[in-house]
């Protein structure tokens, strides 16, 4: 059962994700962001990361995919870009080495350490030590609040604090600039 | 049923890998700004799946602390990076990332 | 007064200071009296210094004055220090007095001119760089002394800079001088090679233990530059160029005081030169009594009255390296002194001339000056007989002294000596019937050009003649100095013994001194047929008064391949130095605008680059590390 969801989601995932680089369309890359981003979710599920997958969809692919579209349409960006032409000669073989690379250093690192996973160099052995002891019978929720507003409870009030700067700033980026009479808008 | 593999959590990395692969290729490869920043996006999706994945193998709700961060903090670069764009392209409509080249040295 | 010696130099040094920030506010006569106060003063403290020292024993009579160390580097440990001796303060005793009456004779011969106080400025400027050089304690403040009295030299040479051949003759003193300075560079590094200092005590006293070819080398190095400053042969030749000048400072500085740096410094290093090889002063006697003998002939055919007076220093700064190279350092420094005395009278005195004839130098439009500058002409008369060596003038002394020592050194140098003290005594006579007996010739001059105004020639101002009777005077008693007589009356030997040694002679003076005597009196009587009573024509060949064509061979060569030389080194750093630096710039200025190509401005190509490091330090860590 795990390994049919696991296939599944992540046909999916893979699916979306050529989708957004290949769709010349922009609306048509949003839409298969979404479909990874669902996919992702599906995934947290399986590996018992219920809330995670929840704010997934919530935030993610409810809010920010959300506000991708509606840039797109304020925009209007009619004009398709055309995946035909590409003026820098090398960046596609640059790209390919670049994807390549990662992928395949990525894949054989997992791979060859895939017997070592959690096994921590002796140095760091003291600091993993102190690592919040999970009570088993917690849910999901639970922990995570656990641990969220205890060891990280500073980085949660930062965060606060980034997102009311990233709204800030936004609403004067995007400020239209202060017209007089005599001026037209562009 | 015959005894299948369960995915285990080197599964779960290599699709992650794959995933950052792919978003990468997508941000050196298209021009449109707004699908530059969607290509980030499957990035973070990726490094937030092999962190799920390891915090379960290893026991820790750190993890999914980070996870929680990576997203609140991706929503707020998400806000910012599409109030730039929106800037951007009042001024010039139908920008390309190509276009945007004034820091030129 | 011992302690205060660093105060000698000071005051020219704060008159040039003064005179630099306030000359201008002060002008026409003011500078010029502040100059001469400061030389002055100068005077009174050495004064002073020399009567400290009398008091002191003989053998005390050296005192070190540490202004601050200079040079503190490492191993060569140099500082601003004063030495204090019989030798340096009897230089600085005729530097500072005679500096002092001829600051006060310019401040007379300068007046109207529209530079006065900048001419001031560089006496005083003159005044301590000859002190520093005097005073030093150690070689490379003579040399910083050295160097300065040529930069002044070149500046007051070409003080009239609007005369073409007044900046060329500046021009040409610097240039020779810095062939020989490079020889006294050569010898400073020799020295401090050998022994660890340059001071001059330090030097001396290794003398004894340091290897013969060191001492010979050291000791013909500095006579290198000794020739360059005091203008014997083959760079003599700035010396007459240098009578473009104004007369007082071709007496201050082309008479007595710069010219004579040469031989204080032979004096100064003469336990090197006794240490030396015997060739290295036969070499020495051989170029002064050449210098002397080759000077005197010229000297024989010039008309004009600067001229004559050079190619007279020049004659007698070679009878004083005659003296350094017979071992007779005391009769070099005695003859120094008396040269001073009457060389500085005699150029203050043609000075007078000048100044009174309108600027005329000519002496084929003067003749029977001293009915219009009676005193001018006495005065010049005291300096014409104590040059050519008559007693009991200064002159006779100190030359008899010398040609003392040629003849115990050998009897051919005595004999070339006593030929020049012929021409001497021929050529001044000559010059003093030319200017001052005879015919009246400048009338027809001014009928001629309708010169500088139709007043005839006049006596100079008081303030112009005051510091040539004071010079007459010297002239006539300063060979009470070093009198032969007896072991008292040789005070100047005693004097300087401590730092030069005695030179004993066993020949039997008087009847050389008779010989002298009768050669100069054979001379004037020569002179006085040939010029005043016309018994015998002039013998003035061409060649002569060419100076032996010498200075136009020395240009032919210089402008011919000397010119091919200099050309190439000019080429040389244009093309290859510069080109290399320049060079240097292109290279970084290329490859900058190679290298600029990265920064496009394009956010995929930064991306591109971004994601190859990327692979690359994945690489590092997952093939070289073994693990993520």
């Amino acid at each position: 059962m795990q390994l049919f969801v696991f296939i599944c989601a992540g046909l999916m995932i893979l699916a979306g994700a050529v989708g957004v680089v290949t769709r010349s369309h922009p609306v048509h890359a949003a839409l298969s962001l979404i479909l990874t981003l669902f996919g992702v979710a599906v995934l947290y599920v399986a590996q018992e990361a219920e809330f995670l997958a929840a704010v997934q969809v919530i935030v993610y692919a409810g809010a920010i995919v959300v506000l991708f579209l509606f840039v797109i349409m304020l925009l209007g960006v009619d004009k398709v870009e055309d995946l035909r032409v590409e003026p820098f000669r090398l960046q596609r073989k640059v790209a390919a080495l670049v994807g390549g690379g990662v992928i395949g250093l990525i894949v054989f690192a997992a791979i060859s350490s895939r017997d070592n996973i959690g096994q921590v160099p002796p140095a760091q052995s003291d600091a993993v030590a102190a690592v919040a002891v999970l009570n088993p019978h917690d849910s999901n929720i639970r922990s995570l609040a656990r641990d969220l507003f205890s060891d990280h409870v500073l980085a949660f009030e930062l965060t606060s604090v980034l997102l009311v700067i990233a709204v800030v700033g936004t609403v004067l980026l995007a400020r239209r600039a202060p017209k007089s009479n005599a001026e037209t808008s562009t | 049923m015959s005894a299948v593999a369960e995915p285990t959590t080197t599964w779960y990395l290599v699709l992650a890998a794959v995933l950052f692969g792919i978003g990468t290729v997508g941000v050196l490869v298209r021009r449109n700004p707004l699908i530059m920043l969607m290509c980030v996006e499957l990035m973070l999706n990726a490094v937030n799946l092999s962190f799920v994945a390891l915090s379960r193998k290893l026991g820790d709700i750190g993890g999914q602390t980070t996870v929680f961060f990576v997203m609140v903090v991706a929503a707020a670069e998400v806000v910012v990076g599409l109030g730039i764009i929106v800037a951007i392209l009042r001024r010039k409509p139908n920008a390309t990332s190509d276009d945007l080249a004034e820091l030129k040295g | 007064m011992l302690d205060v010696v660093w105060l000698i130099p000071a005051f020219p040094l704060a008159g040039f200071a003064l005179i630099l920030l306030f000359g201008r506010r002060l002008g026409d006569p003011k500078a010029g009296y502040l100059a001469t106060l400061m030389c002055g003063a100068a005077f009174v403290v050495t004064a002073g210094v020399f009567f400290d020292l009398l008091s002191h024993s003989a053998e005390e009579r050296e005192h070190v004055d540490t202004v601050f160390s200079w040079v503190p580097l490492g191993s060569l440990q140099v500082d601003m220090a004063f030495l204090a001796d019989p030798l340096s303060i009897t230089m600085c005793l005729f530097v500072t007095g005679i500096g002092t009456l001829i600051h006060l004779y310019a401040v007379g011969y300068m007046h109207g001119d529209p530079r006065f106080s900048k001419f001031f400025l560089y006496l005083n400027l003159f005044a301590v760089s000859m002190l520093l050089l005097v005073l030093g304690e150690n070689m490379l403040v003579t040399f910083l002394g050295w160097e300065g009295v040529g930069t002044c030299s070149y500046l007051l040479i070409s003080f009239w800079h609007e005369r073409e051949s007044a900046a060329t003759a500046g021009k040409k003193a610097f240039v020779t001088n810095r062939v020989g300075d490079w020889g006294f560079m050569l010898a400073m590094f020799f020295a401090f090679q050998a022994t660890g200092t340059l001071s001059y005590i330090g030097v001396n006293e290794a003398a004894g233990t340091m290897a013969q070819s060191t001492a010979t080398a050291i000791a013909l190095l500095c006579f290198i530059g000794a020739v360059g400053k005091s203008a014997q042969l083959p760079l003599y030749l700035w010396l007459p160029d240098a009578m473009e000048g104004p007369t007082p400072v071709s007496a201050l500085i082309h008479a007595a005081t710069m010219v004579t740096a040469g031989v204080f410094l032979m004096c100064r290093m003469s336990p090197i030169l006794d240490a030396a090889s015997s060739y290295a002063p036969t070499i020495i006697a051989i170029v002064g009594v050449a210098t002397a003998l080759f000077a005197a002939t010229i000297a024989v055919a010039q008309n004009d009255i600067k001229k004559v007076l050079a190619y007279s220093t020049v004659s007698q700064l070679g009878y004083m390296f005659l003296a350094v190279g017979s071992g007779a350092y005391t009769a070099a420094i005695f003859h120094m002194v008396t040269h001073a005395f009457f060389k500085a009278l005699l150029f203050l005195g043609s000075g007078a001339v000048i100044h009174g004839m309108h600027h005329e130098q000519d002496m084929r439009r003067m003749g029977a000056l001293r009915k219009v500058m009676p005193v001018t002409a006495a005065t010049f008369i005291v300096g014409w007989l104590a040059i050519a060596g008559v007693p009991p003038f200064a002159g006779f002394w100190s030359k008899d002294d010398i040609l003392l020592a040629a003849y115990d050194k050998s009897p051919v140098l005595w004999i070339l000596g006593l030929v020049t003290a012929l021409l001497t005594a021929y050529y001044m006579t000559r010059q003093v019937i030319m200017v001052f007996y005879g015919e009246a010739r400048w009338h027809d001059a001014h009928e001629e050009h309708g010169a500088h105004g139709d007043a005839d020639p006049h006596e100079s101002p008081a303030i112009m003649l005051l510091p040539l009777v004071v010079l007459a005077g010297l002239s006539i008693v300063g060979g009470g100095l070093n009198l032969p007589f007896s072991h008292t009356t040789e005070r100047l030997a005693v004097w300087l013994e401590p730092v030069i040694g005695l030179h004993e002679s066993e020949t039997a003076k008087v009847p050389l001194a008779v010989i002298a005597t009768v050669v100069a009196l054979l001379g004037i009587a020569l002179s006085v047929m040939v010029y005043a009573k016309h018994k015998a024509k002039p013998v003035e060949p061409q060649v002569l008064a060419e100076g032996w064509y010498y200075d136009r061979t020395v240009s032919r060569f210089m402008g011919g391949p000397g010119r091919k030389a200099f050309d190439a080194a000019a080429w040389y750093d244009a093309t290859v130095v510069d080109g290399g630096v320049n060079g240097v710039g292109r290279l970084v200025r290329g490859t900058a605008q190679r290298i600029r190509t990265v920064q496009s401005g394009n956010v995929r190509n930064y991306a591109a680059a971004v994601g190859v490091g990327v692979v690359l330090l994945l690489a590092w860590f997952v093939v070289v590390r073994g693990s993520l």
